[in-house]
Order: C-alpha cells, then sequence, then structure tokens
C-alpha cells in the first residue's frame, strides 16, 4: 500500500478512525536523519499491504498534531491503534523492530 | 579530499587505516580524548605478546605503524560528520576535512550521564541532538549537559533558534573557554509530569527548564550516528558483517559497535571496515 501524506485535515479520517494499525513517521524537511528514515518507511509500506496504513506527518506544517502529541524529536515513528497510542520509536529504527511492533 | 577518513586511533581506527593504506588510498586518522586501550595496564590476552604488554604502548605503538606507512594521523577532536551529497564532511575543533569514505572507531562512550530522571524523559524534554530537535525548543529555555567543545557546539546550534541556553556541567570543570553561560554544580534530579520542567542541583536550587540536551565529554559515535541517521541499538552502532552502516560510505567497527569489547576483536573489524571502505570507493 502506498504511503499518505497525514494532515491536520485527515487525521481523524484516515488515524483516529481506522480500523487497521496505524504507523506514523512524524518528520520535517530539515531533519538530516529524517531523510535516512524515510525509504524504510516506504519499504515497511509495500511489505505489509493492506493489514495497516502507514503514513507521514510533516511536523512543521501540521504543528497542532506535533503538540498533541508532544513530539520533540524527530524523526519520531508512532503505532496508533484504535486511535489510541501504543508504541512510539524516537531516532531512525530498523524496519524489523516495526513491524514487530505494528503485528503486535 | 581524502580517500578515508578515520574516527578513533585505537586498535579498530588504526587496523582500519593499515588496511586501507596498503591499498593505495588516501587516508586520515584523527583522534582525541582517552582510548579504552590506555586505560589497561596490562594486555595480556592478545596474540604475539609473550610477556603481554601495556595498554598504552600498544596505543602508541598502533598510531607510529600507521604513521610509517604513511597514514596521516592528527590529534584533533571531531565535532561533526556531515555527508553533503556522496562525500562526508568531517569538523575538528581545528579544520574541516572532506572524505569520500568515514569509518566510525570511536569507542564505547557512555552517552547518558548518571542523573535521576534521565531516561524517564527521554525524547520528553531530553535530547541527544542540538540540529535534530532544537527547532521544538523555538524561544524556550534549554540547557546543554557538558563540559568540552562538544557542548559548546552543540549551545552554538541552539543559540539563535532558543530564547536560552546555558551550560551545566555537573560538577565538572569546564574544559574550554566560551561566552555562554556556565554553572558548574552537580545535578540532583530531573523534574517533570508528561515532559521535563526543573532540573534539582545538589544544594536545593531548582532551575526551571524546557529542554536538556546531553553531550558530556567529547562526541562518541553514537552521537555522530544519531545526527547523520544511523541505525544504533542504544549506545551501539548497527553494522552488517561488512562493517557497513545503513549510511552508503559509512562504517563502523571496534567497541563502538557492541559486541565483545577486546582488542582482537576490534582489530579484526577495523580490517573488515577498511578493506569495505576500499571496496566501496573502488566501485564509486
Ligand atoms: C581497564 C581496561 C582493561 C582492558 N583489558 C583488556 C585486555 O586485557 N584485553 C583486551 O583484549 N582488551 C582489553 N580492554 C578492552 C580494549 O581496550 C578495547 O576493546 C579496545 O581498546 C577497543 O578498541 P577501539 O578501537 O574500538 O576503541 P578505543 O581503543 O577506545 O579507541 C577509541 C578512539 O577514538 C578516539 N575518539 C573518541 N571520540 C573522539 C572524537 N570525538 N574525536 C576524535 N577522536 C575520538 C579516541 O581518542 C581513541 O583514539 C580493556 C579495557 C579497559 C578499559
Amino acid at each position: 500500500m502506498s504511503v499518505k501524506a497525514i494532515t491536520e485535515e485527515n487525521f481523524e479520517q484516515e488515524v483516529l478512525n481506522s480500523e487497521k494499525p496505524v504507523l506514523l513517521d512524524f518528520y520535517a524537511d530539515w531533519c538530516g536523519p529524517c531523510k535516512m528514515m524515510s525509504p524504510i518507511i516506504d519499504e515497511i509500506a509495500e511489505e505489509i499491504g493492506e493489514t495497516a496504513v502507514v503514513g507521514k506527518v510533516n511536523s512543521d506544517d501540521n504543528m497542532e498534531l506535533a503538540e498533541k502529541y508532544e513530539i520533540m524529536s524527530i524523526p519520531t515513528i508512532m503505532i496508533i491503534k484504535n486511535g489510541q497510542e501504543v508504541k512510539r520509536f524516537l531516532g531512525v529504527t530498523p524496519k524489523e523492530e516495526i513491524i514487530k511492533a505494528i503485528n503486535e | 579530499m581524502y580517500d578515508v577518513i578515520i574516527i578513533g586511533a585505537g586498535p579498530a581506527g588504526i587496523s582500519a587505516s593499515l588496511y586501507a593504506k596498503r591499498a593505495n588510498m588516501s587516508v586520515l586518522v584523527l583522534y582525541y580524548g582517552e582510548s579504552n586501550l590506555e586505560k589497561a595496564t596490562e594486555i595480556e590476552n592478545y596474540y604475539g605478546f609473550a610477556n603481554g604488554i601495556s595498554g598504552k604502548d600498544l596505543y602508541e605503538n598502533g598510531i607510529k605503524q600507521a604513521q610509517n606507512i604513511g597514514v596521516d594521523v592528527k590529534g584533533e577532536e571531531v565535532l561533526h560528520i556531515e555527508k553533503v551529497q556522496s562525500n562526508f564532511e568531517v569538523t575538528t575543533s581545528n579544520e574541516k576535512y572532506t572524505g569520500k569514505s568515514v569509518i566510525i572507531a570511536t569507542g564505547n562512550k557512555k552517552l547518558k550521564p548518571d542523573i535521576d530522571g534521565i531516561n524517564e524523559f527521554d525524547g520528553k524534554g531530553i535530547s541527544y541532538c542540538a540540529i535534530c530537535d532544537g527547532f521544538f525548543y523555538r524561544k524556550k529555555n534549554v540547557v546543554v549537559i557538558g563540559n568540552g567543545k562538544y557542548a559548546v557546539s552543540e549551545a552554538n546550534d541552539l543559540q539563535n533558534i532558543v530564547s536560552n541556553v546555558k551550560i551545566l556541567t555537573n560538577g565538572l570543570k569546564m574544559q574550554t573557554d566560551t561566552n555562554f553561560e556556565i554553572n558548574n554544580k552537580k545535578i540532583k534530579r530531573i523534574l517533570g509530569d508528561t515532559k521535563v520542567r526543573q532540573i534539582e542541583f545538589e544544594d536545593g536550587e531548582i532551575l526551571n527548564i524546557d529542554g536538556i540536551f546531553v553531550a558530556l565529554g567529547e562526541a562518541g559515535g553514537s552521537d555522530f550516528a544519531k545526527k547523520m541517521g544511523v541505525i544504533t541499538n542504544g549506545d551501539s552502532i548497527n553494522v552488517d558483517s561488512n562493517m557497513s552502516t545503513n549510511v552508503e560510505g559509512l562504517f563502523s567497527c571496534g567497541n563502538v559497535v557492541g559486541g565483545l569489547l577486546q582488542v582482537c576483536k576490534a582489530v579484526y573489524e577495523g580490517a573488515e571496515a577498511g578493506l569495505s571502505a576500499v571496496k566501496y570507493i573502488k566501485s564509486k
């Protein structure tokens, strides 16, 4: 499945109301390490197919979301199930660890 | 422009330099601060020394051996490594060098100071990377915990973003001159709720703050790694069996990648990293 751009506008629909687990990558264009995380997220989306929603959140354009989730370090990778945050990874994280957490 | 820049002159870094130099690469080794090896009084389990050898002698011999075959070895503190297009810029306390590849062999440095609350607020007001996270502290009050040039360099990266930055040495002596406000008191604990709010010093004084950036002593391998988006596991850098990291052209070896913390393993991995760097450069 392709990676969705998650914004303040589509957050409720795509994330909070999602029946599938959601993987979110909070990033910013100026953030060096985020550029290493981005291709990993793309690979995950490819690999897990339809079983979860995978989205990227530009934390500059969506500051309210970043504030709501108290993002203070990027990349932050978050897994949300039934509208609730269940897991958070700080910094560039290996693909396998993230996939494992989605399937848990 | 160097073919290979190696950070660290311990057994891992020097071994890497020997293999890269023997393959006709131009090689620079940078080192600053004590190697683990220098602390070892006597090494008795390393191959070929019938009566053992002092760690300090082994360390110094390694550096001489590299110099003897034409490796440039410089005692300069590395503050920052950045990948710019396909090359690497390595900034030291004196200079900026460019390399086609970089090998991180900085040994195992503990990133976290023993302060109550340091783990609890990780990512909730405690950061290990000013250029990554500084933006989230716009117009806020932050401190850098550290006492050397690396702490000052982190404070510099923060000062145009935040409203105020102080350096807290946590009881240590400041090792370098700076215009930043310095506080030498020992820290007792970090206080907060969902995020960091205050620092309490041993003498009971409370400082209200919004963020803490940790930059103790010299920058360690995993400090560099975090800034470049290298995958780490705690304080160790993740590598594959060729000593490659997930950043193309960046390799790592020795204690900084974890595993057996011994000279023999550092020497072997250094060789592997040196050869992998050579292979990488030749393939470009
Ligand atoms: C007390 C003690 C006893 C030991 N005894 C043994 C033993 O008997 N046998 C054995 O096999 N092993 C022993 N070891 C372990 C051994 O010393 C290490 O495994 C080995 O030194 C690791 O090599 P390294 O090259 O990875 O790192 P190190 O030897 O620690 O070298 C790190 C290098 O990185 C440099 N560096 C770090 N940060 C920066 C920076 N920001 N800028 C520039 N340079 C930087 C340092 O100056 C140094 O040159 C002992 C260790 C200790 C502490």
